[in-house]
């Protein structure tokens, strides 16, 4: 089926068959291989990705569910050179090891702290219940989600 | 993934009418069952049709209900002001359904519809005394959910919205599974007035209302000699039916003392 898709900013027509998942499409057809796909079964996190703002499991949605919709990926993040205020701190609190998992994480903790001003620690761990990941141990990814939210407002803010 | 067509209706009658009565065709909510089930194979319908156009979401407070649409997202009822306010308890249950990620899609219809034993909302229904309204007819909760996996709804019909009393006094207290977070015994405990309602879900086959308990008022403090049936009581990897009859009683007195 035909579908309409920005993602990223950029407007896309696609010609898809109907049982296409969104993950297959951004990482097929527009070769935006930053989302991954680990469990393939709605547990893991490694494929969340913002759907009109909110975040989903684009393994867990159709393309065809997001026909019309604004999509936004970790590739759509960065500013050129300078990299999204929770990148950054994913960066500079050494929150990441193998760094599978850390795409859907950072998509994840960019809606949390966008919908909850002055997240606390508690809420953090709270609000990433749907990513898991097999190296860190969750501390430093605790850390940064903190950091890098008070960036976010920082950066809102100047 | 099995190949399916797709479409999306535009309203609650084109919905209805996209159906046919094979049963080949399944109504698409937010996609966190099906979709999953679909993949691993457990279900293999030849369409879907998406409600995601036909107005099915929305919430509306009235002098002594509440009405969630079918298409309402967890998320949503979770973060509606006016669920807060007439049902804190409502709104506490569906903020920790799963994760943000499926509370941002799954929807109230879907999971009622679904009727898994282990979901949170039929405990909610049953404890507030909910009307499941259909494109066809009226159910009340009790007589909705009725075996595993198992509801009152024919092949076809469609769950429009649900219907919830508001309540005196509300409290849900769940034993969570900690990698799915389903309940393994979840229990919505309601007061009206003086009369107390209890509605347990993820210890048997469907959710039931634990009448006997209710008898016993709001002050009770303690229910280990008060009569469970557990001949429907699950038994799996997780808990024993035992185990699971132990976790109703300490859950429901948890529920209560919050009233
Ligand atoms: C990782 C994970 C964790 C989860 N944890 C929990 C949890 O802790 N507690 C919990 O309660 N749930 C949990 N869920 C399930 C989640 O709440 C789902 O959203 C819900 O069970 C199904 O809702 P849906 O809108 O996604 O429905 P879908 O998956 O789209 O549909 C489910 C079924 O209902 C039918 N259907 C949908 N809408 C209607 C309608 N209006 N009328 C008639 N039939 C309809 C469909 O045809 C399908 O058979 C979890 C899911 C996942 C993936
Ligand atoms: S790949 Fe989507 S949740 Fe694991
Ligand atoms: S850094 Fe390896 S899975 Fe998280």
């Amino acid at each position: 089926m035909q579908i309409r898709l920005t993602v990223n900013n950029t407007a896309h027509q696609l010609d898809v068959p109907d049982n296409t998942l969104l993950v297959e499409v951004l990482r097929g057809e527009l070769a935006l291989t930053g989302t991954h796909i680990g469990c393939d079964t709605s547990q893991c996190g490694a494929c969340v990705v913002h759907v009109d703002g909110r975040s989903v499991k684009s393994c867990t949605m159709l393309a065809a569910q997001a026909d019309g919709q604004e999509v936004t990926t970790i590739e759509g993040l960065a500013d050129g050179e300078s990299l999204h205020p929770m990148q950054e701190a994913f960066k500079n609190c050494h929150a990441l090891q193998c760094g599978f998992c850390t795409p859907g994480m950072i998509m994840s903790a960019i809606d949390l702290a966008q919908r909850s001003p002055g997240l606390t620690e508690a809420e953090v761990r709270r609000g990433l219940e749907g990513n898991i990941c097999r190296c860190t141990g969750y501390q430093n990814i605790v850390k940064a989600v903190l950091a890098g939210a008070s960036g976010m407002k920082a950066a809102a803010t100047s | 993934m099995n190949e399916f067509s797709y479409s999306r209706a535009t309203s609650l009658r084109d919905a209805v009418r996209s159906q046919d009565k094979s049963g080949k065709a399944k109504y698409l909510a937010g996609g966190q069952t099906l979709l999953p089930s679909i993949k691993q194979l457990l279900d293999a319908p030849e369409r879907l049709i998406d409600l995601s156009g036909a107005g099915l979401d929305g919430i509306e407070v009235g002098r002594k209900t509440i009405t969630i649409g079918a298409m309402t997202r967890h998320a949503d009822v979770a973060a509606s002001a006016q669920v807060r306010e007439a049902i804190p308890a409502l709104a506490d249950l569906a903020g920790r359904i799963g994760d943000a990620q499926v509370r941002n899609r799954g929807t109230i219809g879907g999971s009622v519809a679904n009727s898994d034993p282990a979901a949170d909302y039929p405990a909610a229904l049953i404890g507030l005394c909910a009307i499941v309204h259909t494109n066809a007819r009226k159910i009340p909760a009790e007589k909705f959910f009725v075996g595993l996996f198992q509801n009152a709804l024919k092949s076809g019909e469609l769950i429009t919205k649900v219907e919830f009393e508001i309540p005196t006094g509300a409290a849900y207290e769940k034993f969570a599974n900690p990698a799915s977070r389903y309940a393994i015994v979840g229990v919505f405990a309601a007061s009206f007035d003086h009369v107390m309602r209890i509605g347990v879900t993820g210890a048997a086959h469907f959710a039931f209302r634990w009448a006997e308990a209710e008898g016993h008022g709001l002050g009770v403090k303690d229910l280990s000699n008060v009569s469970l049936d557990q001949s429907r009581f699950n038994s799996d990897l997780y808990a024993s039916a035992t185990y699971r009859a132990h976790l109703v009683r300490v859950l429901t007195l948890r529920a209560v003392s919050r009233l």
